[in-house]
């Protein structure tokens, strides 16, 4: 396990639950609160793993998603998408947009912390880290 | 010797068996069986009521006094039908195609439907047709009293004429007002007065053959007696011979009665052809025997001294009382017919220009199409009938059976003749004009009256004599016996030269020198053109063609399945086999009237005698389908109007859904906005359980923290639900509002403390100014102070200042006061100014603070209730809020 997870993420109260967890299971955490500045964050920080909220200030994270599928550096970057929003429609236009994984809220800790494992057996090949 | 009672017996048997017969015709008609009715010989027959009871025992005696003048009668009559046939076959044309019903009819009719120049026919027709049934009545009851004299019984001469007068009304009005037909004619009234038609001839006839081979001994005899008898002595007056042969002429044409059984009566032209000759052959017949029925009146010394009799006391001086009796019945029918025939015609003008018209006024009927008004019609002609009936009984009583009535066929001939000039210029000039004919008639009207008349009513009833001997107030130059001062030697050829002469002239010159109106002018142009106009008609049989013609037009108009039900119910009616009914006048009526429904009887009415070619399409129908022309333009109009209407109404139909699906989307919007804000604490709260579920060692500072942020989100959930609620409730339920006095200063107070923003160290600063806010108020002071605080901690959350200041300040503005907080943060972007009222909307530079983004919404909401109003003030450096107080806040003030 390892590497390193950016959270696209307003609430701070969620941003600081989920790096407790992630942290606890050997990831390196930085929480990004604005859609705005999220692909430069992206790009400055070089995450393995983005977590990403659908509903952002500024940009929405289904915007920024597309973004990264079209460039090629973060094309095949890992994305676990966040709703609040509970409809079916959401999670659908994310899979379509190339999400690799997607969780309405509120999750359990445990089915998050399975679905960043899984993602980064996924890559475990090219990462390697 | 038969009796008076016998004889009675034997009239009324003759009348039952004339009913019987027109009761027979009638039927045979309805059933649409013309047969015989049908018959030239009928429609011939029928002209010969111009042979009353006057020529039938008048004849004879006219040959008595005046030799051979009696021939004038027919004489006229026959040239008329010899020589001006097309006349008499234009006029019967003219008659079908304009639906004439009677001479009054004609003239008005050609002088643009003028009611007066009707009324004024009718008048003259009335006044000289009155005096002619005293005559036909004296008659008759002369023809009693002969038989009552010379066999037993008690003579009631005046009893007689009523009975008679009485009888022929109820005749009239049963077969000749049985029902409005819409081509007046009477099968059944005809066919008897056909069969009274033989038995004048055959009466006279039998007479006539008595006379030559029973008293004389044959033919030769005969002359011989006549060589030597006074009668052919008579001096001959060539000047009256003329006159009265003209006179006679124009009765022909101008009789009411002799119009209703030349042309109204008429149901087939091509009869005409066959009363060309063979009526004229009538008059030959009924004159043939005259002189000799006179010459041996004369002979016999025992046969009275009235020759006007002769015909029936010669028979009964030589005791053959079965010819005294055929010629008593021959005679009878000789005046009944033609009363009959008069009344019946004289009730049509009556009716038709006189009651009909005033009674149209005085009830301002608007329906005459209905069948009130046919009930109307109808009853105004059976008591025209009686009044006439009644006029001529009460004639013949004032005259007192006074010999004077026999000069009265000629008068009446001669007042019936003044139509003639507007008759004949009508048929044959297009110039003459409506001013020309009433200046005509009424001028040739007025002199008939005065000269003829007039002396005849006085002399009738010895009355007036001083003053139409000497003229009125002596002047003597108006008197009816020395007209213009002239010593007259013949009154009726005098009148008739003056009458006839100015009528003329003054019909000629009143046309010249007046214009025809339009309509005039087109009933002239269809009169004097009839050919061109109109097609021959042959009856109501024989158009085969037509009923299918008719069908197709009534399927275009009614569907066929409607016409095809029509049509076959009609033959069935009718007793054919088949769905093609007869085009009779019964089914063609019903048919209009079926299609009058749909396009307007005056289209109706136009298309079906377009199709039977029973009529020309006068310009009064054209007017009235240019009516119904524009009413359904009017009625398109309308429509259009409604349809634009429509237009409208889907447009805001469409409208209307669009906002609905406006407000579908933004409650899926809301829905979703509602799941996302209580979605994101409960994340926070049940990430954060689960973390302190689990046994792993943890300090306490991150335990006590974690425990905190549950405990926050759960108050955040909390306090959306109650927005959500309280949002709700202001939007669409019952707010009670608990209104009271308050001071406005006390309420900011109580919000600033409840927001937390008091203390002199917290981190907004509040500017206020505390004598402008002694403002008393008058509502409800908890729902006021949530606004304030709502603002103030949007304050406290938003203002990106480094010294965070709130400015509260206080204004009266045109009588209402206004609360404004302004901070001296960086303010809202001008796009975003109008969203933040909206619920769940937040700016964004508000992102990441606390709140669901429904506190401005629900303040706004509030507001509203309250009754003043929030907005969001731009234009200032940082956030500027205004609320407007409730108006009511002057209430206490």
């Amino acid at each position: 396990m390892g590497g390193r997870i950016l959270l696209v993420e307003d609430e701070a109260n969620i941003v600081e639950a989920l790096g407790f967890i992630l942290s606890r299971d050997g990831w390196e955490v930085r929480g990004h609160g604005n859609g705005n500045s999220a692909l430069d964050e992206i790009e400055r920080l070089k995450p393995d793993i983005v977590v990403l909220d659908v509903m952002l200030p500024g940009r929405s994270g289904l915007d920024i998603l597309r973004d990264l599928r079209g460039a090629p550096d973060t094309a095949e970057l890992p994305v676990l998408m966040l709703t609040a929003k509970g409809q079916s429609r959401d999670r659908d236009l994310a899979m379509s947009l190339g999400a690799d994984a997607f969780l309405t809220k509120p999750f359990s800790n445990a089915e998050l912390v399975a679905t960043v494992r899984d993602l980064s057996a996924r890559i475990g090949a090219s990462g390697g880290r | 010797m038969l009796s008076f009672n016998g004889l009675v017996a034997v009239c009324i048997l003759y009348v039952l068996g004339l009913f019987g017969v027109a009761f027979l015709a009638e039927k045979r008609a309805a059933e649409g069986k013309a047969g015989w009715l049908n018959s030239p010989w009928t429609y011939t027959l029928s002209l010969s009521i111009y042979t009353t009871a006057w020529t039938f025992y008048g004849a004879v005696g006219s040959a008595v006094r005046t030799g051979l003048e009696f021939l004038t009668i027919y004489l006229g009559p026959t040239l008329v039908f010899l020589g001006w046939f097309w006349l008499l076959r234009k006029m019967v044309r003219i008659g079908r195609a304009q639906r004439i019903t009677s001479i009054a009819d004609m003239i008005s009719s050609r002088y643009g439907k003028s009611g007066a120049l009707a009324a004024l026919v009718t008048v003259l027709a009335l006044l000289g047709t009155t005096p002619y049934i005293a005559l036909q009545l004296q008659s008759v009851t002369l023809s009693f009293a002969v038989f009552a004299n010379t066999g037993g019984g008690s003579p009631d001469a005046e009893n007689t004429a009523i009975w008679v007068a009485a009888g022929l009304a109820l005749f009239t009005i049963v077969f000749g007002t049985r029902s409005l037909d819409i081509n007046e004619r009477h099968p059944g009234l005809v066919s008897a007065i056909a069969l009274e038609a033989i038995v004048k001839l055959v009466a006279l006839l039998a007479v006539g053959v008595f006379v030559v081979w029973g008293v004389a001994s044959g033919p030769a005899d005969m002359l011989a007696r006549i060589e030597a008898s006074p009668v052919a002595q008579a001096e001959w007056n060539g000047a009256r011979w003329l006159g009265i042969t003209m006179l006679a002429a124009a009765a022909i044409l101008c009789l009411p009665r002799m119009f209703q059984v030349l042309v109204v009566e008429n149901s087939d032209e091509g009869h005409l052809a066959t009363a060309g000759w063979a009526f004229p052959l009538y008059l030959l017949l009924i004159s043939l025997f005259v002189v000799p029925i006179a010459v041996v009146g004369l002979e016999l010394g025992s046969v009275g001294d009235n020759p006007d009799l002769f015909v029936l006391t010669i028979p009964l001086s030589l005791g053959q009382d079965g010819l005294a009796l055929l010629v008593f019945l021959g005679g009878f029918s000789a005046a009944t017919s033609m009363v009959i025939v008069a009344a019946l015609a004289l009730s049509t003008m009556l009716s038709n220009h006189i009651i009909v018209p005033l009674w149209l006024q005085a009830t301002r009927h608007e329906d005459p199409m209905s069948g009130d008004m046919r009930r109307v019609a109808l009853m105004a002609r059976r008591i025209s009938i009686g009044g006439i009936l009644f006029l001529g009984w009460g004639y013949y009583r004032l005259s007192g059976g006074a010999t004077a009535l026999a000069d009265i066929g000629l008068i009446a001939f001669l007042g019936v003749a003044q139509v003639l000039p507007a008759l004949l210029g009508g048929i044959l000039w297009r110039g003459a004009t409506r001013i020309g004919a009433a200046l005509g008639i009424g001028v040739g009207f007025a002199i008939w009256m005065w000269l003829l008349l007039l002396p005849n009513v006085a002399e009738t009833g010895g009355l007036l004599s001083g003053f139409i001997a000497d003229g009125p107030f002596g002047i003597g130059w108006l008197s009816p016996l020395t007209p213009l001062g002239l010593a007259a030697t013949d009154p009726l050829l005098t009148a008739m030269i003056l009458s006839l002469g100015l009528n003329t002239l003054l019909f000629i010159l009143g046309s010249l020198l007046s214009f025809p109106s339009p309509l005039e002018r087109l009933q002239g142009a269809q009169f004097v053109n009839i050919y061109a106009h109109s097609r021959p008609l042959h009856g109501w049989q024989g158009a085969a063609g037509t009923a299918d013609d008719l069908l197709i037009m009534a399927q275009r108009i009614l569907g066929a399945q409607r016409a095809g039900a029509l049509f076959q119910a009609a033959a069935a009616g009718q007793g054919r086999a088949g769905d093609m009914p007869d085009p009779t006048p019964e089914f063609l009526e019903k048919l209009e009237r079926e299609l009058a429904g749909s396009v307007g009887a005056a289209t109706a009415h136009a298309m079906v005698t377009q199709i039977t070619g029973g009529a020309a399409v006068g310009v009064r129908q054209l007017m009235a389908v240019a009516d119904e022309t524009a009413q359904i333009k009017e009625y398109s109009n309308r429509l259009e109007a409604q349809s634009a209407e429509l237009a409208q109404t889907a447009a805001r139909l469409r409208e209307v859904n669009a906002k609905l699906t406006e407000l579908s989307v933004q409650k899926d919007a809301f829905l979703s906005q509602i799941s996302h804000e209580l979605r994101t604490p409960m994340t926070s709260i049940r990430s954060f359980s689960e973390i302190l579920m689990q046994a792993d060692p943890m300090d306490d500072a991150a335990r006590g923290r974690f425990s905190r942020i549950i405990h926050d989100e759960s108050l955040r959930l909390t306090r959306l639900l109650d927005d959500l609620l309280d949002l709700s409730v202001l939007e669409h339920g019952k707010v009670t509002l608990h209104e009271s006095a308050v001071d406005l200063s006390d309420v900011l107070d109580r919000a600033i403390h409840a927001a937390g923003a008091q203390a002199t160290d917290a981190p907004l600063r509040i500017v206020r100014d505390r004598a402008a806010e002694a403002v008393p108020l008058w509502t409800d002071a908890d729902r006021l102070a949530q606004v304030f605080i709502n603002l103030i901690s949007n304050a406290q959350k938003y203002c990106d200042a480094n010294r965070p200041e709130l400015t509260i300040t206080v204004q009266a503005l045109r009588g209402r006061y206004e609360v404004e907080f302004a901070d001296n943060g960086s303010g809202i972007p001008p796009g975003q100014q109008t969203l933040i009222f909206e619920k769940f909307a937040r700016a964004d530079t508000a992102r990441g603070a606390p709140g669901a983004g429904l506190g401005l919404a629900i303040s706004r909401e509030i507001m509203t209730r309250l009754g003043g109003g929030l907005i969001y003030v731009p234009g200032g450096a940082g956030a500027r809020f205004r609320v407007r107080l409730p108006a009511g806040a002057l209430r206490v003030a």
